[in-house]
């Protein structure tokens, strides 16, 4: 198998073991990158000089048997919407195509202590905004699994890079599926951490209540082991949480004896493709062999979870995205006066999905639809979470399609704002309840299109989540099939 | 509930957007089938139940007051559209 | 007819932290421009905001110091509105649940003490400055923009319409000053803008429940203007009200130089803040036993120290001068303490000190003369040693020499005659050489013996003692 096309996990045990060098790593990543970007697209800035030499680096210091982190010369990507010093960090929109942060995530520096070799930064969907990337004032992204077809998003370039081979790991980030959903449209793993596990300091905000940061990767141990890297309390983010962070790879022992696993009848009802219903069944089938029990659940106020969702997250949107104004960063369209200028500005430079939510979220907060829109999806956000608080009491994990299709075509659903928010019905009730979920490939379809399974967990215990993942991902293979050399046919 | 094109006129002026003529027509009519979409919320019972702004209940997380350095002028201007004199430069600002 | 003011107050007073409110930048005064800024306070994209402890424990100082309740559980939210000098374009600030509620100060009013209600404090974060490239920001093509005071922290009382002249708002707000002085939570120097006020104002007939439309005039930075503009605006208000007319709900500019407030270009838009949770910050939650602390540490405020000086034996106007500024109520303190009489000690600080402090520019701690030299030289006074009279020039020595007043005394010879023999002479020589003064007394003219008195303080060169010049006089001219 091709370097690109193994896991992080195995390609650090080859480095440690010195069969490969991190350059020759990098180089064939980096090629893979070369051959199939152009049919791709997952990439808005590439970083090919900037990768050879952080591989270098690396070599040296296997060569001086120093002893090399997790990630040390394994090559990866990061969402476009986490600040690098000194690169680009554009969010996908015109309004930050010339945007160069002078400061690094928080995420970012932790990265840093790990050595690893940044290829690119990725597509998105403006500013974070979309489940499919074609809201990216940059590119349209294919996947690569079937290039027609879309990624997903919003992190489409991260999930589309890691399916191609064009990065072994990736960065994005989830505030209503934007990592789970493209990963699986993708066939990858996708990981939302627990609200406040990872630092969202340097993350561009879109809805700061929702928004985290997680990783994309070939399989369970990967997500795991950058799990490790990433998490813990960030003194610049006050909703960081001060809880202690385990060592995630201890969930990887394939034992869910006696895990209790709830199945929500609401998340299997009208508008899940058969195949999709019949692939995850067939995965709990799986768990169930293990030795996990089922049961089914009820989530009662899951009907309500997209307006809340498309309420309070474009609300909080419309304040952070308030900063766009081309006063004293970003793009600016000049104007007879200040108002004028902002408004030019804002109008030229932001994309109409933007647009879209910035007016939905002033609506809702505006005089006179506060309490009628804004402050009740806040209450019903309260009900949605006390769900999962009561299903919690009597289960460990919860599992469920993570998108109710595969990944569809690319323009089919863009005149349909409604019909594509509605199509987010799985994933977002997680955000507003802040707890973790990952989604893994559980199943392709008859087009050859992955499926993805979702795990939700209790808030913190991204372990039972991580646990009952890789114990299914033992039992099949779809997370080895890679996209063939040269990206797909 | 009906969004009407004045509607969208004053959350336009709000968001500092502006929408042209046909813009403004389309954006009432699919605004209005987002915004009905929303009423389903109406039907939720939340007599008594607590608004909830943040995912996590956290309280009181405080900084001392020590001072950090500040970043050089050179990086605070980087992405300035225009700057003179170590200041951001804005067209005319009328009053507030 | 005649009229009524109402009015109310919403101060802004910067916060003497060393900090910004959510980020580390200082919050110096006078720094080069955008030097003292980083990513957090230039709003930046992916920055957040974490809360200076100092802030609200100085917001509840403050809060405790004015009657506040703290509100065990406060919170954050943002108040959208675009403006240059708001990187964000929304303020961090307090909406419906503010750190102190319900709470007041009492002042003097030509009627009698006034309680004046607080209805809140809350936390929030200044805005920029824009420096305009013309005279005015109406004749500039366009502005430049500080971020240096982004997020110095603020906190902003907002009083009930409790007060009904200008003379009473112009009291309220010293009072409000001098006790965030003695609290100690802010440095109180209006012509640097750390005290503002925003002032809201209506008139109505005497009598009439009902209140008018009011106007209001924001950041004026001083007493005087806050006096002068609403004396301004009130007698505006009656005219147009007198001439049928009607009072508009606007915000006005108060021009210092013409005296007068202006209309300012009314906008199109309706204000509309959208104040929303602030999610990128977590609650404040303030438990009684922390409230308690925080009361049992606050100082000794202005009402009970002047309750204090009155007891003492000051008048109660002097005692309210002396403790409106918690300095000079500590240096009147040292004074006293260094064995001086309270009476006298406050002639002098509000006398000769203050006037010299005035005549350079000086506060009080500033003084080149120490509360303990001060001290010292009122005791030679009460001793006799010298005459009030020639302690001014041992004042004014002072003022330039470290020297104690002792040793200035000594060595200018300025000790008081006190000998009867030594005086008797200087009188009998002034009786033999002012034969008029001599003759207008004797023939009825009592008030000429104020010219002899002088004549003889002349002529010991200010060192007599006065009493036994005047008794020894009278007594000689019979």
């Amino acid at each position: 198998m091709k370097l690109y096309a193994k896991t992080a996990h195995e390609l650090h045990d080859m480095l440690v073991a010195k069969e490969i060098s991190a350059a020759e790593l990098t180089e064939s990543v980096l090629a893979q990158q070369a051959a199939t970007e152009e049919k791709v697209g997952a990439y808005i800035t590439t970083l090919a000089d900037e990768a050879m030499a952080q591989a270098k680096a690396v070599d040296e210091k296997i060569a001086a048997g120093e002893k090399i982190g997790f990630l040390a010369g394994i090559p990866g990507a990061i969402k476009d919407n986490i600040c690098t010093k000194g690169i680009k960090t554009t969010c996908a929109s015109k309004m930050l195509e010339n945007f160069v942060a002078p400061y690094d995530a928080t995420v970012m520096t932790k990265l840093a202590a790990e050595n690893p070799v940044v290829v690119g930064k990725t597509n998105m969907d403006e500013f974070a905004m979309g489940g499919s990337t074609e809201n990216s004032a940059m590119k349209i992204t294919h996947n690569p699994r079937n290039l027609d077809c879309v990624p997903g998003g919003s992190s489409g370039g991260s999930a589309a890079a890691v399916a191609a081979g064009s990065a072994i790991w990736a960065l994005g980030s989830d505030t209503g599926g934007s990592i789970r959903q493209p990963a699986s449209f993708c066939g990858v793993v996708g990981l939302k951490p627990t609200y406040g596990r990872v630092s969202r300091y340097g993350l561009v905000a879109f809805a700061s209540s929702l928004d985290q940061i997680g990783p994309l990767t070939r399989d369970v141990t990967d997500a795991a082991n950058i799990m490790n890297v990433i998490s813990g309390h960030d003194m610049m983010d006050s909703t960081s949480s001060p809880a202690e962070v385990p060592d995630f790879t201890k969930a990887l022992t394939g034992d869910v004896k006696g895990l209790k696993i709830g199945l929500p009848k609401e998340y299997f009802g009208a508008g899940i493709a058969p195949e999709v219903a019949s692939s995850v069944k067939a995965a709990i089938e799986q768990l169930t062999k293990l030795g996990a029990e089922v049961t089914e659940i009820s989530l009662p106020h899951t009907e309500y979870a997209v307006s809340t969702y498309y309420l309070i997250a474009p609300a909080e949107a419309a304040t952070n995205l308030a900063r766009y104004d081309g006063v004293s960063f970003g793009a600016r369209v000049e104007g007879a006066d200040i108002v004028e200028m902002m408004t030019n500005t804002r109008t030229q430079k932001f994309g109409p999905e933007v647009k879209r939510r910035i007016m939905i979220g002033n609506y809702a907060l505006s005089a006179g639809y506060y309490d009628a829109y804004y402050l009740k999806a806040l209450k019903v956000r309260t009900l949605i979470q006390r769900d999962f608080t009561e299903a919690f009491k009597s289960v460990d994990v919860i599992a469920c399609p993570t998108a109710p299709t595969p990944a569809y075509k690319i323009g089919s659903m863009v005149s349909d704002p409604l019909a594509m928010y509605m199509m987010d019905i799985s994933t977002v009730p997680l955000n507003l309840a802040g707890l973790p979920g990952i989604s893994l490939p559980c199943g392709v379809a008859a087009d050859g299109l992955p499926i993805g399974l979702q795990l939700m967990g209790k808030p913190l215990d991204e372990m039972t989540v991580l646990r009952a993942a890789y114990a299914y991902e033992q039992t099949q293979d779809y997370h080895k099939t890679l996209v063939p050399e040269g990206g797909a046919e | 509930m009906k969004v009407t094109e004045k509607d969208v006129n004053t959350v336009a002026v709000l968001s500092r957007l502006s929408f042209s003529p046909e813009e403004m027509t389309e954006y009432a009519e699919k605004f209005s089938a987002i915004i009905d979409y929303m009423d389903i919320l109406q039907k939720a019972d939340t007599a008594d139940v607590p608004p909830t702004a943040h995912a996590l209940p956290m309280q009181n997380v405080l900084r001392e007051d020590v001072v950090r350095p500040s970043i050089d002028r050179e990086l605070a201007l980087l992405n300035a559209p225009e700057k003179e004199d170590g200041y951001f430069k804005v067209p005319k600002v009328l009053e507030e | 007819m005649k009229y009524e003011a109402v009015i109310g107050l919403e101060i802004h007073s910067e916060l003497k932290t060393n900090t910004k409110i959510f980020c580390g930048c200082a919050t110096s005064f006078g720094a080069e421009q955008n030097t003292h800024v980083c990513p957090v306070c230039l709003g930046l994209p992916g920055v957040l905001p974490v809360v200076n402890r100092r802030v609200v424990e100085f917001a509840i100082k403050a809060g405790l110091a004015m009657n506040c309740e703290i509100n065990h559980f406060s919170k954050f939210d943002r108040k959208n509105y675009y403006y240059p000098d708001l990187p964000k374009n929304f303020q961090t600030s307090q909406f419906d649940l503010p750190i102190c509620e319900h709470g007041y100060v009492d002042i003097d009013t030509v009627n009698g003490p006034k309680r004046i209600r607080i209805t809140r404090i809350h936390m929030e974060e200044d805005a920029g400055k824009l420096v305009h490239s013309g005279s005015t920001i109406k004749d500039s093509d366009s502005s430049n923009v500080d971020y240096n005071r982004t997020g110095v922290p603020l906190i902003e009382i907002v009083s009930e319409p409790d007060m009904s002249s200008p003379e009473e708002a112009r009291a309220y707000m010293e009072k409000v000053k001098s006790i965030l002085e003695y609290v100690d939570v802010s440095n109180c120097r209006m012509e640097q803008g750390n005290l503002r006020a925003d002032l809201n104002v209506s008139v109505r007939p005497v009598g009439e429940t009902k209140l008018g439309t009011r106007t209001e005039m924001k950041n004026i930075n001083s007493f005087k203007a806050v006096e002068d503009s609403l004396a301004y605006e009130i007698q505006r208000q009656i005219e147009v009200v007198e001439d049928g007319g009607t009072i508009r709900q606007e915000t006005r500019t108060w021009d210092p130089n013409k005296g007068i407030t202006l209309s300012m270009r009314s906008k199109e838009e309706a204000q509309d803040y959208r104040y929303m949770p602030e999610p990128d910050l977590v609650p404040i939650v303030t438990t009684d036993e922390e409230i308690e602390e925080y009361r049992k540490k606050l100082p000794e405020l202005p009402d009970a120290r002047r309750a204090r000086l009155v007891e003492m034996g000051l008048t109660a106007y002097d005692a309210g001068v002396i403790t409106a500024s918690r300095a000079m109520a500590e240096y009147f303190d040292a004074v006293v303490e260094g064995g001086a009489d309270a009476k006298l000690a406050a002639n002098w600080i509000m006398g000769d000190l203050s006037k010299n402090l005035n005549a350079e520019g000086k506060t009080i701690t500033e003084s080149p003369v120490e509360a303990g030299r001060l001290a010292k030289m009122i005791a030679l006074i009460s001793k006799g040693t010298i005459s009030s009279k020639i302690a001014k020039t041992v004042f004014a020595e002072m003022w330039n020499c470290p020297d104690e007043p002792e040793k200035i005394v000594e060595a200018k010879g300025l000790v008081q005659i006190t000998d009867t023999g030594a005086i008797e002479a200087i009188v009998d020589e002034v009786i033999a050489n002012n034969e008029k003064a001599v003759a207008d007394y004797k023939g009825g003219n009592k008030k000429a013996i104020g010219a002899l008195v002088g004549q003889v303080m002349k002529a010991s060169k200010g060192k007599a003692n006065p009493g036994m010049v005047n008794q020894l006089l009278a007594k000689k001219l019979g």
